[in-house]
């Protein structure tokens, strides 16, 4: 006999897959917005390391003279970002799911084997409840960043009614760069949590669709349920 | 009493196992089969949906369904539009010695500046003609604010001139015949008619909109909209009209260069 352990309730699954296209739309359309103006690069003295973004980058994408559609895609598309996120950040609270995401005080401990451990320095994994402390981490971190793309969105769409956010996010061209950042920060999040998800395999990956992991039940030692 | 730290530790659903359930190889199947099927179908719906906002009509070149998004988004800034939210102002030295200059829309025609009245519409009535001399004449507001542009570039600029607020209630324009009503958008536009914006006429009201004819403490000059141009800082840079010829106000919303080329209309700030 094999076991199935539920791992994600539905309301998770639900606000993970549809937060998907949502990022992506909000991501393509503020790239749309951002080839208007688009100044931001990484330079160590005079050496420029990476442009935000060559040419040929927006050329690629066919991302150029579409201001006006990015705009309106990004302020249409923003109330269901918005949204999603409230009702995820509710659902882990009501459910206590929160208890498996936030960070604990073994947490950066564990996060730090883990990447010893996936990085191949160390033979072991720590033992992990759901999520280990890297993911933990992780998937705290993305949740910090949403409300910073809210935040600074909310200062640079409304910088003068609500000018009190846009001074606290550094004043307006501040704000930009840091929601700028932050895009590139969930780019970067999603380039490492598709490595982790394909290296851990179909039935991790598939929990987050059927909503549970199939274990090899240790034979003999759980007798059957009479009850069953 | 205070719980014991470790009580509460104790407490955590992760010192629990998950619910677990003893299941044949074929059971697991079948559930894995209807979930992928319930994700495949779910799938359609963000396909179809991008598929409904392509088939759209057009609204001025955005889907129609965005439009109304767009009206619901202007509702929501409309409800916390306040006169007391300024946008920030800044000392003199901080002001741009080089302002930029975006756009040649509306200027493009030759302008007899000595003869140039503006003049102001109203339904019903002979057009008032308004001279530079009669709006220099009222107090001057001086504004240090950054611009900002819809393209995402921001300047902090040193513009002068008449409050808007004030030039309406000395003229006694934009409130409907014999009420305290107010119209509510104001329409703009160059001598040549070649640039156009619509305002609400809350925005224009704002204590920061002005009728600016000074820069830096000089004439405005031909590039940034001589004799008077529009400066109004609860709006993106395309609204601060260039030149400005005439000015009515309207209970229709009055025609507007960029939204009428795929922007928001009301680009609030």
């Amino acid at each position: 006999m094999k076991k199935i352990v539920h791992k994600h309730p539905l309301a998770i699954r639900w606000f993970h897959w549809i937060n998907f296209p949502i990022l992506f739309i909000m991501i393509w359309s503020g790239l749309l917005i951002y080839w208007a103006y688009h100044p931001y690069k990484i330079q160590v003295g005079d050496a420029v390391l990476i442009k935000f973004f060559p040419d040929s980058f927006f050329q690629f994408l066919k991302l150029r003279r579409r201001l006006a559609e990015g705009m309106s895609w990004h302020f249409v598309f923003m109330w269901l970002f918005t949204i999603n996120g409230i009702l995820y950040v509710l659902y882990t609270f009501i459910s206590g799911e929160w208890r498996f995401l936030l960070p604990n005080r073994h947490s950066f401990r564990e996060a730090w084997q883990v990447t010893l451990h996936d990085l191949g320095l160390r033979k072991t994994a720590p033992p992990q409840v759901k999520y280990n402390g890297a993911q933990r981490i992780a998937y705290t971190a993305i949740l910090l960043m949403g409300i910073g793309s809210l935040l600074t969105g909310l200062a640079i769409y409304k910088p003068t009614q609500f000018s009190w956010l846009t001074t606290l996010t550094g004043g307006y061209e501040t704000a930009r760069l840091l929601h700028f950042a932050l895009t590139i920060g969930y780019v970067l999040f999603f380039l490492i949590h598709i490595f982790q998800v394909v290296r851990t395999g179909w039935n991790n990956f598939q929990a987050m669709v059927t909503g549970f992991e199939v274990e090899k039940d240790n034979a003999g030692l759980l007798p059957p349920n009479p009850t069953n | 009493m205070d719980e014991p730290v470790d009580q509460i530790e104790e407490k955590l659903p992760e010192k629990k196992p998950h619910r677990e359930e003893l299941t044949s190889e074929q059971q697991i199947r079948r559930r894995t089969l209807k979930a992928f099927a319930w994700f495949g179908v779910a799938g359609v719906i963000p396909y179809s949906l991008w598929k409904w906002i392509k088939v759209q009509p057009k609204e001025a070149g955005l889907p129609k369904v965005f439009r109304e998004v767009l009206k619901v988004n202007e509702g929501v800034a409309e409800s916390y539009f306040s006169n007391a939210n300024l946008a920030p102002t800044f000392p003199k030295e901080r002001a741009a010695k080089n302002v930029r200059v975006n756009g040649r829309d509306g200027l493009r025609s030759a302008i007899d500046k000595d003869a140039w009245q503006l003049k102001v519409e109203q339904p019903g009535q002979k057009p008032l003609l308004i001279s530079l001399d009669d709006l220099k004449a009222m107090p001057k507001q001086e504004i240090i604010y950054q611009f900002k542009c819809i393209e995402g570039w921001s300047q902090i600029q040193h513009w002068a001139g008449v409050n808007f607020a004030e030039f309406v209630n000395k003229y006694q324009i934009g409130k409907k015949d014999g009420s305290e009503e107010w119209y509510p958008y104001v329409g703009m536009k160059t001598p040549d008619g070649g640039y156009y914006v619509g305002i609400d006429t809350p925005s224009a009201l704002h204590p920061q909109t002005i009728l600016a004819y000074e820069m830096n403490d000089q004439p405005i000059t031909d590039p940034h909209g001589a004799p008077l141009r529009l400066i109004i800082p609860v709006k993106y840079g395309v609204k601060n009209l260039k030149r400005i010829g005439t000015i009515w106000f309207s209970d229709d919303r009055p025609r507007d260069f960029w939204a009428e080329r795929g922007y928001d209309y009301h680009v609030g700030l």
